[in-house]
């Protein structure tokens, strides 16, 4: 579904990303971890397509992702952001129809259409607040109209930046679990997490990135080891749990701090 | 449930736009009877149907291409507003506020004052060198306001404040230097007028404004996904700079063809896109048509007060136009400051 070989991005003479091989499958669900500044965001605006690499190529369904236009590029892949912003008093439906824009070039809309919009609504659980204007939405509830949107676009690869930031608990796993059911319904899913223990739960593979370089690439268990965590986070970390099964990690102070 | 889909937003769109277009032709009824001489509005299908008399010399020769230019220059305005707040994804830019209209006047402007000669063309060539100051104020305002964090309103608004000083300027000067027969007053090109409007000038600036209103409509949808952002917009199939060229070209080629018209009317291409939004809703497939209808309305309405008000004399209708728009933009900068601010 999605490849990518040798990417590298560069500004000026920095490279934010730089060697970074990766492949995800339908099916597949791909994290991709690493510090603050670490080039996740930059990675994934390359592959969505905003980003055009300094080095390599992006393929997507067996095609150089140059070779699509931005409406047929909307058809196969769709792009979760951090941006919350609405100038205007769009209705949630307003904003989750707009998943059907890039369906909609020459033709009008048709009823198929809005079932369409209602089927994603209900399945991000955002059908019950469907009326109400975007801009007076919590935080967890406009993330279920984005997600409605998104899945209104019915893509086949979703880019996911950060998904679970600002959310809570039941919100974050709420989304992740229905991303991954997506996943096994055959869609690919690369999602940039700076939750670590989410990404083992959730994730086929894992991507770990340190200043633009990939560090370890594969899948979560072997991936997320505390040593390894430690050299990429400057952090020390433990593994709570039984070994074999998923382990928790942990950051740990390096001193502990006592109060009084 | 009585029907599988409702949604009561999809049903007030329509009737928002079916109630304007009503209230625009009552308007122009409205604006067509009344004045020095008044005619029975209702009166004026018969009279047209008779096509002789008085009555039909002055409804055809001073009226019509009256009420009928305001509409347009109303429309094209109202137009023009929608999608530049659309563009800038900010509902405080207006063409006047932002420059456009100045730039659109100060294309005007020099034109009357470098060819003199022009004659029979200058109809035509007017709304022509309106349409190119307008260009190039758009294009420069988005250079200037656009930041990596987007489009920024503080940025937009001051380079607006500066681009009209300096047309202002530009305009004052020419003015100065012109005779008073090839320019019309700085009072013009400032707050505008419906009175010098013939058939004549309507006609030439037609086509202009027919293909000012087929670059803009196709942008509805294009303009409903860039509410969420530019990037999210090309997530969803947009190309920008497609989207953002057609646009400033289509709000340029509107608001030139206005001010050649009308000189600079303001604050239609503020009020009517927000009245819009508030009788009906923000999506854009709606708010342009409505916007158009509203500010042909809010234009003929203004004629109207302009030139009935101190009988026998005009007011500018800049000025009707300001002082109901003036508190209305008042009222919005209060709403954006309590919004951002929580003041």
């Amino acid at each position: 579904m999605l490849e990518a070989r040798n990417l590298g991005y560069r500004v000026g003479e920095r490279w934010l990303v730089k060697g970074v091989d990766l492949a995800v499958r339908g099916g597949e669900f791909l994290a991709v971890l690493g510090p603050n500044g670490s080039g996740k965001t930059t990675l994934l605006r390359l592959l969505s397509g905003e980003l055009r690499p300094s080095l390599g190529e992006v393929w997507l369904q067996e095609k150089p992702l140059a070779a699509y236009t931005s409406e047929r590029l909307a058809r196969v892949r769709a792009v979760l952001s951090q941006n919350r912003e609405m100038g205007f008093p769009y209705t949630a439906y307003e904003v989750a129809f707009l998943g059907r824009l890039p369906h909609l070039w020459g033709r009008r809309e048709s009823l198929e259409d809005h079932a369409k919009v209602e089927a994603a609504l209900g399945r991000a659980q955002a059908a019950g607040f469907k009326e109400r204007l975007f801009p007076s939405l919590s935080g967890g509830e406009a993330m279920r109209v984005e997600v409605a949107r998104l899945l209104a676009q019915e893509a086949r690869l979703f880019l996911l930046d950060e998904p679970t930031n600002h959310l809570d608990p039941r919100y974050a796993l709420e989304l992740l679990c229905l991303f991954r059911a997506l996943a096994y319904e055959g869609s690919a899913v690369v999602a940039v997490l700076h939750d670590l223990n989410l990404a083992g739960l959730f994730a086929d593979r894992v991507l770990l990135l340190k200043d633009g370089r990939p560090v370890a690439y594969g899948a979560p268990q072997a991936v997320l080891h505390p040593a390894l965590l430690e050299e990429v986070y400057e952090v020390p970390f433990h593994a709570l749990g039984q070994p074999g099964a998923f382990r928790f990690l942990l950051p740990v102070p390096k001193e502990v701090v006592h109060g009084g | 449930m009585t029907q599988p889909f409702s949604f009561p937003r999809s049903r007030r769109y329509r009737l928002a736009l079916l109630a304007l277009a009503l209230l625009l032709v009552l308007s122009l009824l409205l604006g067509a009877g009344l004045g020095a001489y008044p005619i029975p509005p209702l009166a004026i299908p018969g009279i047209l149907l008779k096509g002789e008399g008085v009555e039909y010399q002055v409804l055809t020769a001073l009226r019509f291409p009256r009420v009928l230019g305001a509409a347009l220059v109303g429309a094209l305005l109202a137009l023009a507003g929608a999608v530049l707040q659309g563009l800038f994804r900010n509902p405080l830019v207006d063409p006047g506020l932002i420059g456009v209209s100045s730039g659109a006047a100060l294309g005007a402007a020099i034109f009357i004052v470098l060819w003199p000669w022009a004659g029979v063309l200058e109809v035509y060539a007017l709304p022509l060198f309106a349409f190119l100051g307008g260009l190039l104020a758009t294009h420069l305002l988005w250079r200037l306001a656009r930041t990596p964090l987007g489009v920024q309103v503080s940025v937009l608004l001051l380079s607006g404040i500066a681009l009209n000083a300096l047309v202002g300027a530009g305009i004052g000067l020419l003015t100065f230097l012109a005779s008073e027969q090839e320019l019309r007053s700085l009072t013009f090109w400032t707050l505008g007028g419906f009175s010098a409007l013939t058939w004549r000038l309507l006609l030439a600036g037609l086509p202009l404004a027919l293909l000012a209103l087929f670059l803009l409509f196709p942008l509805a949808r294009p303009l409903n996904a860039l509410a969420l952002g530019e990037r999210e917009a090309f997530h969803l199939g947009v190309d920008l700079e497609a989207l953002k060229r057609r646009a400033v070209a289509g709000a340029a080629l509107a608001v030139g063809v206005a001010v050649a018209l009308a000189g600079g009317v303001g604050f239609l291409g503020l009020v009517a896109p927000h009245l819009f939004r508030l009788l009906a809703g923000p999506d854009h497939r709606y708010l342009l048509p409505g916007s158009a209808l509203l500010g042909a309305g809010l234009a003929v309405g203004a004629d109207l007060l302009a030139r009935t008000l101190a009988a026998p004399a005009e007011i500018p209708v800049g000025v009707v136009t300001a002082l109901l728009g003036g508190p209305f933009f008042l009222y919005l900068v209060l709403r954006y400051k309590r919004e951002v601010y929580r003041a």
